[in-house]
């Protein structure tokens, strides 16, 4: 009868997976992730190309981890955790948003072949952590500091710069662009504030046209009838409404009862403006800045006092140009000597390609810097500034820590070598798992050495063998197809970098390894979409 | 769908006589198959989080209507995003979180006892024992196993120096979570929080004071203990100053924004002097608004609502530092914090209202603009916040889950003191004292007290397979052990330590709720063996 009848205690449409479906079905889905990006790793790696669903946005071309698992949509929960750890990868430290998520992925490899020969996988995680501990201290005992050398740490970064632009569509100006990071971060002395450096995207012209600029880029146009240059700028920054200023106190209208009482009290309002207007100018400043419209009647009381007058400047340009000029935001005009204007030596018009652009030469705040992109194609221009946006993340990062390991997978062979070692010397299961984390480790150069189109195997071979007889400097030289001194190379990574990349995606395999079962709730139901046909 | 005859009369002629309105649009369930169908949903309810019962347990991965995933090993957290439909199925949802909102802790515990008592109640059904009597046999065991497990309790002394005990109690509940890799400095953490906000006097822990605030990023180990308050909000202008040492707070619920009355209200403006007065009149208002604030001594505004531009920036000339857009409960918090008086009208603030903080600074994290306050060494120190970091947003969410687990339990042991010792010693205790009281009974329950005590031993049994011990094997050993050596503290070793004493181990677990853990069970077990006949709308899937 009815009780025979298998029970659902889920509402229909939810889904259960149990253990080995549940972890196959994690498994692959993390791996499909993991392979998905793996080819753009490296110097050789290739690009994506992204097509959104969306008509009107235009495609991408890519070599970034962290954009290309932003844009694509996953539906695994275990891919989603690899996607969730890129992104964290790239907010935290800026770069090795591909090395994080491959790594993830092979430790789970590694996993499945454990869990298939019946190794419990709380015994893999027990393991794992042994072996990621001893991978750190690896990593540390390597990590050089030259920090107090103020001429070997700017050739550090220089290395660092080199290395993350390598695997980017800036390799072809690899010794421009690194040069070019390293300018902009060193001027921030050590601050780390990545505000201060803007980047400008013009389309035009090719890579090798793209250049550093002191001061600050404003992508904006001078009033009508104003001066176009400004030499000893005194600028005022303001966020206040240009156009009417609006009665704010709720629920005030105008109502009156004859036409030349409107009249009136348009010449009021006009009035106010002026006020306004003369109030700004009192404050003795030649350039005003709003973030809001100026209309054109104000605009035409700033010309006729001889100041400078730009309108909507956005938000961001707003802050960013009082940080640089060290002016303060102002939105009340009432006693001019408190306010602090911003300074500059010179303001000008300039023109990049075929835009002009206002430039603001001679800030106070020495640190601030534009770097001008040039390329062919939106894509190339995208991809530049993502490129350059990786390699300034890493070496702001690297400026605060300021620890250095060799790359060209050296550090990936050091820290397997270590684990290796510990897996030797450990009795019982736990020793399998440290074996599979070691594995994994070594995956990474292979990788690297297989997407360049060389001999993985015995390139790896080769490395794993000059670092078990001690010799800790090698690594891959991929431009040659053999393995060489990366010391010598110059091949170097941030400390930070590798670390965050060592342990979120251990976290992120463990996380994903500890799982026995799915529980799909059903699907929101949602009206149907009626937009596309 | 089948009709039982029973469920319809018929006249002298032979017609169908219609006794329940839209019956045949309803299914039924009655009698032994009514029951058998329950024991089913509640078993497989139970099979689903047995698995993450104990320090090897796994984790589940849920996937929510919307596509977000959780990761969890809270056997409250699994139950809850359940999508769960069938109505027994749901009971155990909310046995699962009543155990909870109780004690905070022994959620999976809770539902794989009650699966088994079931279990065992459908042997005892198919023997033929009517349910009624099943039930009172539970009742009667119950009271036993909870009189045992007061036996075999310890008291506990909380003490404000030893901290270790508690470290020890906090490290068994983290011990089943992802966080046990800083499963040390998690534990100290959860003791530390609880420490500064405790009670001792009226026995409680007020659970507002500890503020739970996670931030993607980092790694676990960055998890720290911040003895104030953490606000997800930056200063309202870019340009205010960063840090704010000897803060004297003022904290409002009225917005730096022309007056609004609420009563509904036209104000006309016929003519330009109107015109001009209300200009001035709105000038006036906002000089008088930081007039106000700044006459106080307040060097620190803390804002419920949002500021005008205008004003914004008066408060930056005026050197005033200004947070806006802060949460209720939030605003409450840095109140309780500071020691300041939460303020709804600008006239009303006065000095003695406002909250003093030794420093108030901003922090910022990583390369994206991302910034948080925090407000230390605050007037009244007891609040406090516990900011955990993690690589991933899974990770943060579950280590917020385990914490709170923990700050329960710790809390639990500063209510009451008394202890047993886990690792399912207590079961096998309670399990044994029942099978002999059960010898003792002379009516039928005999055979339901029986029954329940093996049910106890699904505890023991989960524990041991989950920790890849050979399950049966391992229970009979501890068992015989327990009545050989007359030691109620010997349990499953799943950690492999090489001993089985717990009380060694120092694997512990507050009375409160264990005890709680069985009475819970048995109610829900009862209510369930009462129902015998169910009806729902026939497009149900029955």
């Amino acid at each position: 009868m009815m009780s025979l009848n298998p029970v659902q205690i889920f509402k229909m449409g939810a889904e259960e997976e149990k253990s080995e479906t549940a972890r196959m079905s994690s498994f692959v889905g993390a791996i499909a992730i993991g392979d998905l990006v793996k080819s753009t790793l490296g110097p050789k790696g290739m690009d994506k190309i992204l097509q959104s669903s969306s008509t009107n946005e235009a495609l991408k071309v890519t070599n970034d981890g962290a954009t290309i698992l932003k844009s694509i949509g996953v539906d695994n929960p275990a891919a989603k955790v690899l996607v969730d750890i890129s992104m964290v990868q790239d907010d935290e430290v800026g770069d090795g948003t591909t090395s994080v998520v491959v790594f993830a992925c092979e430790l789970l490899k590694e996993a499945e072949s454990l869990v298939s020969q019946k190794i419990h996988p709380q015994t893999v995680i027990s393991g794992w952590r042994k072996a990621v501990d001893a991978a750190r201290e690896a990593l540390t005992n390597a990590a050089r500091d030259n920090g107090n050398d103020p001429v070997k740490f700017k050739e550090d970064l220089l290395n660092i710069a080199r290395t993350t632009l390598s695997s980017k569509i800036l390799t072809q100006h690899k010794e421009k662009f690194s040069n070019l990071a390293v300018d902009a971060v060193l001027r921030l002395k050590g601050s780390g504030n990545l505000d201060a450096i803007q980047l400008i995207k013009k389309l035009g012209g090719n890579l090798s046209d793209s250049y550093l600029e002191e001061g600050f880029l404003l992508d904006k146009k001078v009033g009508l009838n104003q001066p176009k240059r400004m030499e000893n700028a005194k600028i005022l920054i303001a966020n206040t409404p240009m156009d009417t200023d609006k009665i704010k106190v709720f629920g005030s209208r105008v109502r009156v009862d004859a036409v030349s009482k409107v009249a009136q009290l348009e010449v009021a309002e006009k009035e106010k403006m002026k006020l306004k207007v003369e109030k700004i100018i009192k404050h003795g400043c030649n350039v005003f800045i709003n973030r809001q419209l100026i209309y054109n009647y104000p605009e035409q009381l700033f010309s006729d006092a001889g100041v400078m007058a730009i309108e909507h400047a956005d938000f961001d340009g707003v802050e960013r140009l009082s940080l640089v000029t060290g002016g303060e935001i102002v939105s009340t005009f009432d006693c001019p000597e408190k306010v602090k204007l911003g300074t500059c030596k010179l303001i000008e018009e300039v023109m990049i390609g075929e835009d002009k652009l206002l430039k603001f030469s001679g800030v106070e705040l020495g640190e601030a810097c534009t770097v001008v992109l040039r390329g062919a194609t939106q894509q190339i221009l995208d991809e530049a500034e993502r490129s350059l946006h990786d390699a300034l993340c890493v070496l702001s990062q690297t400026v605060k820590e300021t620890r250095t390991v060799y790359g060209g997978g050296c550090s990936e062979m050091l820290m397997a070598d270590a684990v290796s070692k510990l897996a030797a010397k450990t009795p019982g299961k736990e020793a399998v798992a440290m074996e599979s984390f070691a594995k994994a480790l070594r995956q990474l150069p292979t990788i690297i050495a297989d997407n360049a189109g060389y001999d993985s195997a015995d390139l790896i071979a080769q490395l794993r063998a000059s670092h078990t007889s001690g010799k800790h400097t090698i690594g891959l030289d991929m431009q040659h197809g053999r393995v060489g001194d990366v010391a010598q190379l110059g091949i170097t990574e941030s400390y930070q970098v590798k670390r965050q990349v060592l342990i979120s995606g251990h976290e992120a395999a463990e996380m994903i390894l500890r799982v026995d079962n799915i529980i799909k709730a059903a699907p929101r139901p949602r009206a149907p979409d009626h937009r596309h046909h | 769908m089948n009709q039982l005859p029973t469920q319809i009369a018929f006249d002298e002629y032979g017609r169908p006589f219609i006794i329940l309105r839209d019956q045949e649009r309803q299914s039924r369930l009655t009698g032994i198959d009514a029951h058998k169908s329950h024991i089913l949903a509640a078993k497989s309810v139970a099979s689903v989080i047995k698995t993450s019962l104990g320090p090897k347990g796994l984790d589940k991965m849920m996937v929510g209507p919307d596509g977000d995933v959780t990761i969890t090993n809270d056997g409250a957290t699994i139950l809850d995003r359940m999508d769960v439909e069938h109505q027994i199925a749901k009971l155990m949802v909310q046995l699962s979180k009543s155990q909870d909102d109780e004690i905070g802790d022994g959620t999976t515990g809770v539902v794989v006892l009650a699966g088994a008592l079931l279990e065992q109640s459908e042997k005892l059904l198919d023997r033929g024992i009517h349910p009624i009597r099943i039930s009172d046999g539970y009742e009667m065991a119950a009271k036993i196993a909870t009189d045992k497990l007061d036996e075999i309790s310890e008291t506990f002394a909380v003490d404000l120096k030893e901290k270790e005990p508690l470290i020890q109690l906090a490290m068994t509940t983290l011990g089943s979570k992802i966080v046990n890799r800083c499963h040390r400095q998690m534990a100290e953490i959860a003791v530390e929080a609880i420490m500064s906000v405790a009670d001792f006097d009226r026995k409680d822990v007020d659970f507002e004071l500890i503020k739970v605030e996670g931030k993607v990023g980092g790694k676990l180990e960055d998890t720290m203990l911040v003895k104030g308050v953490v606000v997800d909000k930056d200063m309202s202008h870019p340009q205010m100053p960063k840090v704010v040492k000897d803060a004297k707070i003022a904290i409002l619920t009225c917005p730096f924004e022309p007056p609004k009355p609420k009563t509904k209200h036209k104000l006309d403006v016929t003519s330009v002097e109107d015109y001009q007065k209300l200009r001035e009149y709105e000038k006036e208002k906002f000089e008088s608004m930081v007039e106000m604030v700044k006459k106080t001594g307040a060097n620190l505004v803390i804002c419920q609502w949002g500021f005008d531009d205008e004003a914004n920036h008066l408060l930056l000339q005026r050197e005033l530092p200004a947070v806006r857009w802060v949460g209720g409960p939030e605003i409450e918090l840095i109140a309780i914090a500071t020691g300041g008086r939460i303020v709804p009208r600008f006239e009303e603030l006065t000095q003695e209202k406002l909250g003093k903080a030794g420093s108030v600074r901003e922090m910022s994290f990583g390369t994206t603009r991302e910034r948080m306050l925090v407000i230390e060494e605050c007037r009244n120190s007891r609040a406090v916040t516990i900011f955990i970091r993690g690589g991933n947003k899974m990770i943060v969410e579950e280590a917020k889950r385990s914490i709170h687990d923990a700050l329960c339990v710790i809390r639990n042991i500063v209510r009451d003191n008394r202890i047993v010792y886990g690792g399912g010693a207590p079961e096998i205790a309670a399990s044994l004292a029942v099978q002999e009281a059960a010898e003792n009974i002379s009516t039928l329950e005999q055979y339901a007290v029986r029954s329940f005590a093996e049910a106890l031993e699904s505890v023991p049994l989960a524990l041991a397979e989950n920790s890849g011990l050979s399950p049966i094997h391992t229970l009979a050993d501890v068992k015989s052990r327990q009545v050989k050596e007359k030691n109620p503290f010997l349990g499953i070793d799943c950690l492999r330590k090489g001993t089985n004493d717990m009380k060694v181990q120092h694997v512990i677990e507050t009375l409160t709720a264990k005890k709680q853990q069985i009475l819970l069970a048995t109610q829900l077990v009862r209510m369930i063996l009462k129902i015998d006949d169910i009806r729902a709308p026939n497009d149900m899937s029955m």
